[in-house]
């Protein structure tokens, strides 16, 4: 079973790894404007978390995610429909 | 005429980074080639490049920025900041400034990568950021948006003579009043499995493995090919006026270019040396200078027994009985080939020769080759004041570019 810290800290990681201040990723932060992710960036998170997860995260989803948190839950829905 | 004025360098290359760094080992004689670090070549037939080991991006981007970007333009943005933290422009004027910078390659690391990506996950495996990363005028449009460059901008591809190509076109922007300053040069980071496999097998690369540093030894009788390298070289180029506004210091005047086509074949060079030999003409000709006042000439030199030699007689096919007179260096003995990087980081070199008054050498000439005849400076540097000094360029698809720089009078 996956949780929702796990999910979050794989995005943590993620965006870590691109090169984002650690402290600015939190369950609020607002992807576009407090973590200044353009659509490439979240297609690239989305492809790296189904990477991570196993999962498939259909394109039109993504249009909705406005925080991390609705990316933690997105990706936790996605889990549970695989599973 | 506009006249067109060198005022900053900007180098990452395997024997240094930055201007001083980069000259103090021409100065030395060191050779930058080694065993590959970036990946296991056990495998392969050549094991040996020159790489710019522990390179930093960090001085001039952000994690965030360096992370979207390939190594070859990672290394353009730091070579154009250095150049311009060396010209003393901490902001170019926006609208007046612009950027001519190629790659002869492109992004080969962030393809190779992807289409693994797309043979072990299929398509949705393949990373939205890969058209960016690849896309060969990624250096010149990532250097505008760094520094705020809103001049002509754009990049040329002519394999190994892509960084001359690429200041000689900017000299022209400068003389025709598109802009006041130009960002020039090229960056290369092509070395990976796929295309160390492909020089290999065009039997380009020199196998000396078991000793990397003599590996490159243009003009020598036991040259086997060139060592791969990869770097950068951005120069700053402005018109005299612009220079002269701000108080700058000036390295060089940029006094000739010249370009031609062998229209011969796609990697020799024609054997007579008839396209190389009509660049330089160009080149002295857009100078108006005679052959007899080439004090230096800074030489394609790729240490490949077609290139050094035909190279040879080219040279005495301009210069005649000058030939002899004038020292012929090749600075590949110690960077390797930077490919697309190559042509600016010479003329960085040939720039230097002027202004700080002396000629590099070339190394691990221990016997030349009967053919090449001319003076290659094997002994080690010269203290010696150079006033004129032609760059040499030729580029797989027999495209060929000259440049001449002179210092005061």
């Amino acid at each position: 079973m996956t949780d929702r810290q796990e999910i979050f800290e794989a995005i943590e990681a993620h965006l870590v790894a691109r090169g984002l201040d650690q402290d600015s990723i939190t369950m609020q932060a607002d992807l576009l404007r407090d973590l200044d992710l353009d659509s490439l960036d979240t297609m690239e998170l989305t492809v790296g978390m189904e990477e991570r997860f196993g999962v498939e995260i259909p394109d039109t989803e993504l249009e909705s995610l406005r925080t991390v948190e609705d990316a933690v839950d997105l990706i936790g829905r996605r889990i549970a429909v695989n599973a | 005429m506009t006249k067109v004025v060198v005022t900053g360098l900007g180098v990452v290359t395997p024997i240094g980074v930055g201007a001083d760094a980069f000259w103090a080992g021409l100065m030395e004689g060191r050779s930058g080639a080694g065993e590959i670090a970036s990946f296991d070549a056990s495998a392969y037939p050549v094991r040996i490049a020159a790489e710019v080991r522990d390179f930093d991006a960090s001085s001039h981007l952000t994690g965030r920025e360096a992370a979207r970007m390939d190594r070859f333009c990672q290394m353009g943005v730091v070579a154009a900041g250095l150049a311009l933290d060396d010209a003393g422009l901490s902001s170019p004027d926006p609208e007046r400034t612009g950027v001519v910078v190629g790659t002869g390659i492109g992004g080969l690391a962030t393809i190779e990568e992807q289409h693994t990506a797309l043979v072990e996950r299929g398509p949705r495996g393949v990373s939205p950021f890969m058209v960016p990363r690849l896309m060969p005028n990624g250096g010149a449009a990532a250097i505008s948006m760094r520094f705020g460059l809103h001049g002509p901008n754009h990049s040329i591809a002519t394999a190994c003579a892509t960084g001359a190509h690429a200041v000689g076109e900017a000299a022209l922007a400068i003389r025709y009043g598109r802009a006041d300053t130009m960002l020039a040069g090229g960056s290369e980071a092509a070395l990976t499995p796929l295309s160390l496999a492909a020089f290999a097998r065009m039997g380009a690369l020199s196998r000396r493995n078991d000793d990397p540093g003599r590996a490159s030894r243009p003009f020598d009788a036991q040259r086997d090919g060139f060592v791969f390298g990869e770097g950068a070289g951005i120069l700053v180029l402005e018109s005299e006026e612009s220079a002269r506004r701000r108080g700058a210091r000036v390295l060089a005047e940029v006094a000739g270019y010249g370009a031609s086509a062998d229209a011969f074949h796609v990697t020799q060079p024609d054997p007579r040396g008839a396209g190389a030999a009509r660049a330089m003409r160009a080149a002295l000709d857009d100078a108006r200078i005679d052959p007899s006042d080439v004090e230096h000439i800074n030489a394609h030199g790729t240490s490949t027994p077609f290139n050094d030699r035909i190279e040879t007689i080219a040279i005495k096919e301009v210069f005649g009985n000058e030939a002899k007179r004038i020292p012929v260096v090749s600075t590949k003995s110690q960077t390797g080939h930077l490919l697309g990087a190559a042509g600016a980081v010479e003329a960085a070199a040939s720039i230097l020769a002027i202004h700080r008054g002396a000629i590099p050498s070339t190394i691990n000439l221990d016997n030349p080759d009967p053919e090449c005849d001319l003076d290659y400076v094997p002994e080690g540097p010269r203290e010696e004041s150079v006033r004129i000094a032609l760059s040499n360029s030729f580029g797989f698809g027999g495209q060929n570019a000259c440049l001449v720089f002179s210092g005061s009078p």
